[in-house]
């Protein structure tokens, strides 16, 4: 580690920290019931759009209502998905004229956008027409981000009012999570990405002509498309001439904005973060590392001030940090460490003023090594899955991070809305814990935690990790899902093991080697990110329902208070240790094998 | 039920028109207003016509170049309309014998440079497209892009300072050279 890595880590962390307070403060205003300067603003809209529904904002929705909503309108956005790309060839702005896509892929495309995983089994540049990259992903980067944050809103509530049979208003919550808050942020930071020189326009690809002509080596295919062989038997090849190159255009940068902002991650091209149009300079990417962490972090404080306790929500944040820091400078540190299979040959992988050194293949030169082992730790630590490295080339430590950071619930940070519901859960199972520690009834924000909330906080908690350890079983018994792996020995399970991880934790990135635009792929996956976003997020809603019914209980003496660094080490420990007992065992056949075996 | 679909359906239809549609130009009239070069692809000019972005790296094997950083794309090194990188994991012997390859190639075009190579030149970047290498892969490549050229090494060395940038706002990301940027300028010194 270089002082220049430690240097960049906690200048991010310290722009973050400025952020999130009045960030955390304006949404609470955006969410609160009374009317107040920030919903007066923009109320026209918000009246037209109900009135054109026929929602009736007034309604306060009990936790069953507020879930069916919530379903419902996420399947049907996920319908239109499937069927814009089913039908993409015959709409307009389709300069490429790309095809439809086919069912399977389509199918796993319109569930991973709709559960805000944006998992990519397509490459965005080949596949999606702008019209459907447009109207069909980027508007489910918007709402299915806006559903998390509504979800998370309801969930609070949930403590917040006293015997009530109401969450709240789905409609209200998702218009205003779209129009206060995510619309305005999403178009700041798209304008400072252009300026940054992410591409944003309608254009058709330019030809360009190439400074110096090269050629590739092409085999030759016989009429029937059989590769033609000479007399040795050998693949004939013949030299193809290179004299120009492809720049890929589009409305790109209004769409990456929000893919950041709403911890989405599917990228517009097929490098993600790491194409220079998506993520041109060391500033771009500073800016979609700050959009990662920007709302689940405003959303602590956000929830600290509903709940009527500024310290609950610093709570949270700090349990988060305490877990995201060292785990950040682990993937920096490994990384910088470089790969011991390359340590033989000529190779200078020192760190340097004129290099970054350690391990590059698979990074771009502008990012070197930290700001690529800071991103890849803030993209899985949130529910986000950008990559601006490829993961599938991380050192066996660098790698197994990002890995565990998704496989402990997508909670430090986590997805918008969904990071901090998932974290809620697990402050009620501490709570729980604590409170068989002293025999007494275990209270959270001022509610008694009996059987149905635990149950519901377990359900949530749990579903997770078995949708991977058994999506991971069946993917490694099945021929079709073996025939995926790219990477030899123990990195291929590695490449399995992440790719459920990511799926059944609503992430999205990837060890990209592992061939996953198969239809058993993409029936498996998909599966397990449909299973992992919605009966999750209606058990948290069934929990609040619950808490939301019961009385206050006033603190007493004997009540664990959830603010201090007490309860900050426990709900940690929690996290961790969930996280540790279930995927240990998994992980030392992946990452941790791989890691011995470097060493010989 | 049916007036739940209904309400679905009919915000669906509000918030795609707001999020898929003015959202999106929106952000592509402004951008083209406030930042037209970035926003169309931070294409280099020469002559009104554009010959190459400067944000896309593209291949080099020629000993009069600068190379770039190994590319990944399929089928050929740098492809702008496909872009990713290699995936090979650290253990795999397929990762170490392409480094090896490209080791030899640097050599073979620079035979009697026995220095160790810069990592960045000998493994490939995520994107594929990649168009920067380190300051220490261009100082690699000064003495044989001058002999090959037949200039005198202080001045391509003085034309890789002028092309290369410090870390951003002096803390972000790392130095890098822009290798289109630095060729099109060797083309150019000798063409006058």
């Amino acid at each position: 580690m270089t002082a220049s890595d430690y240097l960049q880590v906690g200048l991010f962390l310290a722009v973050l920290l400025l952020l999130v307070r009045p960030l955390g403060a304006y949404m609470a205003l955006v969410f609160a019931d009374e009317p107040n300067r920030v919903t007066r603003m923009g109320s026209w809209v918000e009246r037209g759009i109900y009135r054109l529904c026929g929602a009736d904002p007034a309604q306060d929705m009990s936790w069953k209502r507020y879930a069916l909503s919530m379903l419902v309108f996420n399947v049907l956005g996920l319908l239109a998905v499937y069927v814009l790309q089913r039908v993409q060839q015959w709409l307009p702005l389709n300069p490429q004229h790309f095809g439809a896509v086919p069912p399977d892929s389509a199918m796993n495309t319109a569930i991973s956008f709709a559960t805000n995983t944006n998992w990519q089994g397509y490459g965005g540049e080949s596949t999606m027409s702008y019209l459907t990259q447009m109207l069909g992903l980027a508007v489910q980067n918007f709402l299915s981000a806006a559903t998390g944050i509504a979800v998370l809103v309801a969930v609070v509530r949930g403590f917040v009012r006293r015997s009530s049979n109401g969450l709240g208003n789905f409609w209200v919550d998702l218009v205003r999570a779209t129009l206060y808050v995510l619309v305005p942020l999403s178009l700041m930071v798209a304008l400072l990405l252009v300026s940054q020189g992410v591409v944003q326009n309608f254009q058709a690809y330019v030809d360009v002509p190439v400074a110096q002509t090269t050629s590739y080596a092409e085999t030759v295919k016989d009429a029937a498309g059989n590769v033609e062989k000479d007399a040795t038997g050998k693949d004939l090849a013949r030299d193809v001439p290179v004299t120009t190159q492809t720049l890929p255009m589009g409305p790109a940068a209004s769409q990456i904005a929000i893919k950041h902002l709403g911890t989405n991650g599917g990228g517009f091209f097929n490098a993600n973060s790491a194409h220079p149009y998506e993520n041109p300079t060391p500033l771009s990417n500073f800016i979609e590392m700050l959009a990662i962490f920007l709302i689940p972090g405003g959303l602590c404080v956000t929830f600290g001030r509903m709940v009527g306790d500024r310290r609950q929500g610093w709570a949270i944040l700090a349990t988060m940090l305490v877990i995201f820091a060292p785990l950040a400078i682990g993937v920096i540190a490994a990384e910088q460490a470089g790969n011991p299979a390359l340590r033989d040959l000529a190779v200078d992988a020192h760190a340097s003023a004129l290099q970054a050194g350690g391990n590059m293949e698979g990074k771009e030169t502008r990012f070197g090594i930290a700001s690529s082992g800071l991103f890849a730790a803030v993209t899985t630590a949130a529910s986000c899955g950008a990559v601006n490295a490829m993961h599938d080339s991380l050192t066996p430590l660098g790698g197994l991070v990002p890995m565990w950071l998704m496989q402990l619930g997508e909670v430090i940070f986590g997805g918008v809305g969904s990071g901090l519901y998932g974290m809620l859960a697990f402050a009620v199972v501490a709570v729980f814990i604590a409170g068989l520690m002293v025999g007494r009834t275990p209270e959270y924000l001022g509610k008694k935690i009996e059987a149905y909330e635990m149950k519901m906080a377990s359900l949530a908690v749990l579903l997770p990790c078995v949708l991977v350890v058994v999506g991971t079983a069946i993917a490694v018994m099945a021929p079709a899902g073996v025939a995926g792996i790219a990477n030899p020995g123990a990195h291929g399970f590695s490449e399995v093991l992440y790719a459920l991880s990511s799926a059944s934790n609503n992430n999205g990135s990837a060890f990209g080697g592992l061939s996953a635009n198969t239809p058993f792929w993409n029936v498996l996956l998909g599966v397990c990110m449909f299973l992992a976003r919605f009966p999750l997020a209606i058990a948290m809603l069934a929990m609040a329902g619950s808490l939301a019914a019961k009385r206050h209980v006033p603190a007493s003496a004997g009540t664990l208070p959830t603010h201090t660094p007490l309860f900050v080490t426990l709900l940690a420990c929690v996290v961790i240790v969930v996280g540790a007992l279930t995927f240990l065992p998994a992980l030392a056949l992946g990452p941790i094998a791989e890691y011995l075996m470097s060493l010989q | 039920m049916a007036k739940l679909l209904r309400q679905s359906l009919v915000m669906l239809l509000l918030l795609t028109i707001v999020t898929g549609v003015v959202y999106p130009l929106l952000v592509t009239g402004v951008a083209q207003g406030l930042f037209p070069a970035q926003a169309n692809g931070s294409l280099v000019m020469e002559h009104d016509k554009a010959v190459g972005s400067r944000l896309i790296g593209q291949s080099f094997t020629d000993p009069r170049y600068f190379w770039g950083r190994p590319s990944a794309t399929s089928p050929m090194p740098y492809n702008g309309a496909a872009s990713g990188g290699s995936n090979q994991g650290p253990t795999n012997p397929a990762l170490t014998a392409a480094v090896k390859q490209r080791i030899e190639a640097l050599r073979a075009a620079d035979p009697g440079n026995t220095a160790p190579v810069p990592v960045d030149l000998v493994t490939a970047s995520g994107s594929g497209l990649d168009p920067h290498i380190s300051p220490a892969a261009a100082q690699y490549q000064v003495a044989r892009v001058a002999r090959v050229r037949g200039l005198p090494q202080a001045t391509v060395k003085a034309l890789v300072a002028t092309h290369t940038s410090g870390r951003q706002l002096g803390v972000l990301g790392e130095p890098r050279v822009n290798v289109l940027e630095l060729n099109l300028a060797l083309d150019a010194l000798q063409k006058r």
